[in-house]
């Protein structure tokens, strides 16, 4: 019948319309800013340093290996490795971030960073509203700006928070158990593989330090 | 542009577009067409000669949307390309990601648990129900009816990004697949979410094809155009629901059964006509059957690890080799070829992209045919950008 298909959309048009008013799930937009969905607990944006406690230069995990800036896809993370060591949240000397640099502008949130860390200190943030006056200065976050609490982290993903500190604490036991003359030949040893790869320009290229063959 | 120069340009052949002869000799005329806009199917144009209402010649051009992926690729570790898949074809990120981890795993002869394998299933499958559904939707905005198929196709496709985003960290941007199995586990809350979701989908492909099928709008316009035919399909290296739309059966998940397809109970729908028409019905029974495989999935799913224990996701280097991995993604077949010399990053990577080579018979679809009736051609070929230039 001529005229049908247009009788069918205005019938699905109405149904919809009166719908709209009692059943809820028909709304399927949100007015954001003023509304906004409930978060999904596994979202990620843009990386962040995790540190413990409260000060956030003494409490950073970070040990500046620099794996991430060499993993990194697009190449936005620019670290520069500390000439002296701080004791680590196991009593281990370590280097430390002199300089962490991440160009929000050029990250694309892949967390590949998270991924490869070894040290569980750069973890995904799920801040996303990241509008800035200067796109230059304002969205390249050096390391104070990076710097979360892990309580922060906690608060955004709880069940992998938990998981890490879990994982965290399994390892400062193991450490813990070692006698006091073996900790020193442990902290040597777990500072060598944390060589820098000090090839920034050229990652992919050479193998990393201490790396085997298949 | 006179005849005698789109003559000269076109050479007889069997697999060159044939030439039709303008009515009269006046001029033709020249239109630039195409989706101009990145949030259409991407930056796209299409060099149209015209005489009156008919298409003449059609040359398409690309590449605004070069990236240099390939390359890129090359001087990157193999974790490192990973990411850069999502954004081949940004409508079906999944799927990217499983024909790249599936040639890696190739190359370096890396198993997949079990587990791993039914969630790449699921993941694929309602990434071909979500890009199939936004297809259509894209297909019928560019035949006119602009917003309502398109924006309930997008409801649909809004619950399964939530559930990607739920599983994976991200709506599109997944970088979710890794070498070896996947990179987080399915939570007990996630599959019954997605058992949900799956459960509503029947309902969503009632509608559509309440609405759609038996449109008259829909017949008139789709009907008899853009008709291409098998024995050039099979030339043109056509895959996907384009070819099957002519009427070829040839579906690597039955053809080749990588990953666990050949335990799955699913048909193959074909066409009869090989027009724009059977593009839309093949797209809309897909979903059907890709349902049919999620509900076996979900229901079959084993207990265990998401992620071979003993694989390396960096710092691995590939014996010296070669590996070809594909998939039949929702645009047809998907295949990333590796070559490795032993290091840690590719000799040579190249993608088989099923958006150009379906790309390539355009013109043999829209020659003679109306110009109004080019977009709607375009539109069922069903590519996105991203795909095409890389």
């Amino acid at each position: 019948m001529l005229g049908e298909g247009i009788l069918k959309g205005l019938a699905e048009t109405a149904k919809n319309f009166v719908g709209s008013f009692v059943s809820a799930e028909r709304l399927t937009t949100v007015q954001y800013p003023e509304q906004r969905i409930a978060p999904i607990e596994a979202t990620r944006d843009f990386p962040f340093l995790v540190y413990d406690g409260n000060d956030w230069e003494a409490g950073m995990r970070c040990v500046a290996c620099q794996i991430c800036e060499k993993e990194c896809p697009p190449k936005c993370i620019y670290i520069v490795k500390s000439g002296d060591k701080k004791p680590d949240a196991l009593g281990k000397p370590q280097f430390y971030p002199a300089r962490f640099d991440i160009d929000i502008s050029v990250c694309m949130s892949c967390q590949i960073c998270v991924e490869v860390c070894p040290f569980e200190a750069i973890k995904m943030d799920t801040e996303f509203e990241l509008s800035r006056t200067d796109r230059f200065g304002g969205l390249l976050f050096d390391r104070k700006e990076l710097a979360k609490s892990n309580e922060y982290y906690h608060k955004i993903h709880p069940t992998e928070a938990a998981e890490v500190d879990a994982r965290l604490a399994a390892l400062k036991v193991k450490s813990g158990a070692k006698s006091g003359a073996a900790a020193t030949a442990a902290a040597a040893k777990a500072a060598a593989p944390a060589k820098p790869v000090a090839v920034a320009g050229n990652p992919g290229s050479k193998p990393e330090a201490g790396e085997t063959k298949p | 542009m006179s005849l005698t120069e789109t003559k000269a340009e076109k050479p007889e052949g069997w697999n060159r577009p044939r030439v039709i002869e303008p009515e009269g000799d006046a001029e033709l005329l020249e239109v630039a067409m195409g989706p101009h806009h990145p949030s259409t199917h991407g930056v796209f144009r299409m060099d149209v000669a015209l005489d009156g209402e008919r298409v003449i010649r059609l040359k398409p051009v690309f590449g605004y949307l070069h990236r240099n992926h390939e390359k890129l690729g090359e001087g990157m570790s193999y974790l490192g390309s990973m990411p850069f898949t999502d954004r081949l074809d940004y409508i079906c990120p999944l799927t990217n990601n499983w024909a790249y981890a599936l040639a890696v795993e190739k190359l370096t002869g890396q198993a997949v648990p079990e587990r791993a394998e039914y969630l790449r299933v699921i993941l694929g499958e309602l990434t071909r129900i979500q890009n199939h559904a936004s297809s259509i939707g894209f297909l019928i905005q560019e035949m006119g009816a602009s917003g309502t198929p398109l924006m309930y196709a997008f409801r649909e496709r809004e619950k399964i990004l939530d559930l990607f985003e739920a599983l994976t960290g991200a709506r599109m941007m997944v970088n979710y697949m890794r070498f070896g199995g996947c990179r987080v586990d399915a939570t007990e809350s996630w599959l019954a979410a997605t058992r949900k979701v799956v459960a509503g989908l029947p309902g969503f492909t009632e509608e559509m094809e309440r609405l759609l099928t038996s449109n008259e709008i829909l017949q008139a316009r789709t009907q008899g155009v853009g008709i291409l035919r098998p024995e050039l399909a099979i030339n043109a290296g056509v895959t996907g629901p384009m070819l099957r739309a002519s009427g070829v059966n040839y579906d690597i998940r039955k053809v080749d059964g990588y990953g666990i397809y050949n335990r799955f109970k699913f048909r193959v729908p074909l066409g009869d006509h090989w027009d724009v028409y059977d593009r839309f019905m093949i797209r809309m029974l897909e979903m059907r059957e890709s349902i049919k495989i999620l509900e076996q999935a979900l229901k079959d799913i084993p207990g265990g690890p998401v992620m071979d224990p003993k694989a390396k996701i960096r710092g691995f280097r590939p014996k010296p080799g070669e590996a070809y991995g594909r998939i039949e993604a929702p645009k047809g077949e998907l295949g990333f070829y590796l070559i490795s010399d032993g290091g840690p990053n590719p000799y040579r990577y190249r993608i088989r992209p099923p958006s150009l080579i379906n790309l390539t018979v355009l013109e043999d679809m829209a020659i003679g045919q109306n110009v109004a009736d080019v977009v709607l051609i375009f539109g069922s070929v069903d590519i996105v950008l991203g795909e095409v230039d890389r």
